[in-house]
């Protein structure tokens, strides 16, 4: 649901790609054909979308968090079923992806162990804490929301099972983003309490998800390569801007304020323009300084380590079975 | 009880007839049962069984809905004034008022726990579901339709587990055993009948669960075999869900399930 536009392209130099193999691969990527599991790629282009593809699997794993935290609180039952269920396709997601991933030749074991040791990168926006009902439904308008913008060009991603698995990920990320503003348009259409409870989240939520786009495009220094290879396709700014314009009207049929006193319409080009976004907050955020960034690790750390008994039993289990079989 | 003395937003005060309390002990069994399994959503031993076990939840909380919703008919059809909906049943009850068996409200415990207790509740649900597909009552036949399929799924899916723990690694079978000798005594409650709802037992609208106590056994005892655990039945039995009477684990689980209807009384979600 969450990928991040966190300029992750490999910067590491090519080591010996043969330059006729490279024009072939780049020719078939310019034709907008897709690079498949079997065909040849450059080193760099199967670091680059290991990784990213990664960090969006990590992304679905722990964003099961924030908004797990209000299952068992929700407050009708058909606000319960569904927040179980939109939980469960996070965790789909995650293994689709991981499996998207172990097709470059990388195993899930191998990148789950990078999650745990904290040595891999997941959505900043997780690390934000779930305090009222309405963060749920912040998360799916806005969060999602924002994921969207991020993923529909990933739908046409120059590497296949990555472009396959993102439209099935978008079909259900555009219900979550749904539900999630029917949630808000519940709340601040009912009493004083639910309306204010629906303001604070998103004054809480805005500005972590514009920074959900990544860095701006002038600090951005790798994105040309993954463009080239039609990994990208918007930067940074374009993505965060068709957000802004896309929401903004939103929140304003709800009666909601936006928490930033210089956002205004221009009316020469018809986009929202917004004030200064804190990035000093969100690099503090990917160094693993958010507000819960030791609470997402310990909690998938401890799932990780508390299960460890019941996966050595199926082996063992599996491992008598196949014994008994062939005896 | 009369619905006069409900007060906006506090407990109703359930007109209970033999078929309602009925329609809403199988209900708060689905409802707790799925609660708990929800529970364990983003803390599960892998990624598959976190996606089986919101499953489980799912089925059994859509189980709960249907019930809950029928309940809601039943006691409109009789007092139309009181507008009652699926949800004042699950939140706006006081435990006393739920009618689960206490099988469902125990805790999650570890894995072997959560599965033990799920197998020993799916075995009779299947079983009883199955035996409803032919009562007299349509919605009740209907729900047991639905059911059933749902729940042979659940049975198959603990018991394959309750069979690997159990002879899994000296650890996991010392876990499932454990948790088998600590649940077991809950087990026979659900074959509890009560009295007043034998007219309607009789005339075929609902099922005694007494008469499947039979196969429940065997069918536990099979699964345990498998497992290589041993299972001794107890002599005496856990009771009281069903007229309300709980253990401590279930205020718990109404407070945190039940939180905003309750703090914020008269809000619609």
């Amino acid at each position: 649901m969450y990928a991040q536009a966190l300029d992750q392209t490999d910067t590491r130099p090519a080591q010996g790609d043969d330059p006729a193999r490279l024009a072939a691969f780049q020719a078939r990527i310019d034709a907008e054909q897709k690079i498949e599991p079997n065909h040849w790629m450059p080193e760099a282009y199967r670091r680059t979308l290991i990784r990213q593809i990664a960090q969006h699997a990590h992304s679905e794993i722990i964003g099961m968090q924030p908004e797990g935290n209000w299952i068992t609180r929700a407050p009708s039952l058909r606000r319960k079923v569904a927040l179980l269920a939109k939980v469960q396709d996070e965790c789909g997601h995650g293994l689709y992806l991981y499996a998207a991933a172990e097709t470059l030749g990388v195993s899930r074991a191998a990148l789950v162990d990078q999650l745990l040791a904290g040595t891999a990168k997941y959505s900043s926006i997780f690390n934000y804490p779930t305090l009222s009902w309405a963060d749920i439904g912040a998360i799916g308008w806005l969060v999602d929301g924002a994921a969207i913008m991020n993923q529909i060009p990933l739908c046409r991603c120059s590497y296949g099972p990555y472009a396959r698995a993102m439209i099935r990920v978008c079909k259900e990320e555009s219900f979550h983003q749904r539900q999630g503003y029917e949630i808000i348009c519940s709340l601040a259409g009912g009493t004083p309490e639910q309306r204010a409870m629906a303001q604070d989240a998103l004054n809480r939520w805005w500005w972590p998800c514009l920074m959900m786009f990544g860095p701006p495009d002038t600090e951005s220094q790798h994105s040309d390569q993954s463009t080239r290879w039609k990994i990208k396709r918007f930067s940074n700014d374009e993505l965060r801007q068709t957000f802004i314009d896309a929401t903004v009207p939103q929140a304003h049929r709800l009666g909601l304020t936006l928490p930033d006193p210089d956002l205004h319409l221009d009316q020469a080009t018809g986009h929202w323009r917004y004030g200064a976004i804190d990035w000093a907050e969100f690099r503090a955020v990917l160094r693993g300084e958010g507000p819960c960034n030791r609470d997402r690790l310990a909690r998938r750390n401890a799932a990780h380590a508390e299960g460890e008994w019941v996966r050595e039993a199926a082996s063992a289990y599996a491992a008598k079975q196949n014994q008994r079989k062939a005896a | 009880m009369s619905a006069i003395c409900e007060v906006p937003g506090g407990n109703i005060a359930v007109a209970e007839t033999p078929m309602l309390r009925w329609v809403l002990a199988y209900a708060d069994d689905a409802l707790i049962l799925g609660h708990r399994l929800s529970e364990w959503c983003s803390r599960a031993p892998s990624m598959e069984e976190d996606m089986a076990l919101a499953n489980l939840g799912l089925d059994l909380l859509g189980q709960a809905r249907f019930l809950y919703s029928h309940a809601a008919t039943l006691e409109n059809a009789a007092q139309p004034a009181l507008e009652r909906s699926e949800d004042d049943y699950a939140y706006r009850r006081d435990a006393p008022q739920f009618r689960n068996a206490l099988l469902v409200e125990q805790p999650n415990g570890d894995f072997a726990a959560t599965m033990v207790r799920h197998m020993l509740y799916a075995s009779f649900a299947d079983l009883y579901w199955r035996a409803s597909l032919a009562v007299s009552d349509p919605a009740i036949a209907a729900f047991a339709a639905r059911s059933e399929k749902e729940i042979a799924y659940h049975e198959r899916h603990a018991a394959d587990w309750v069979i690997r723990l159990g002879d899994g690694t000296a650890e996991s079978r010392r876990r499932a055993q454990s948790a088998l000798d600590g649940l077991l005594a809950f087990a026979d409650e659900l074959f509890e009948t009560e009295a007043d709802q034998l007219p309607l037992m009789a005339a075929g609208a609902i099922i005694d669960p007494a008469r499947l106590r039979d196969a429940y056994r065997h069918r536990i005892e099979q699964i345990c075999a498998r497992a290589t655990l041993s299972l001794a039945w107890p002599r005496w039995h856990q009771s009281g869900g069903r007229q309300g009477r709980h253990g401590e684990h279930l205020g718990h689980l109404l407070a945190e399930l039940q939180f905003l209807p309750r703090a914020y009384p008269g809000a619609s979600w």
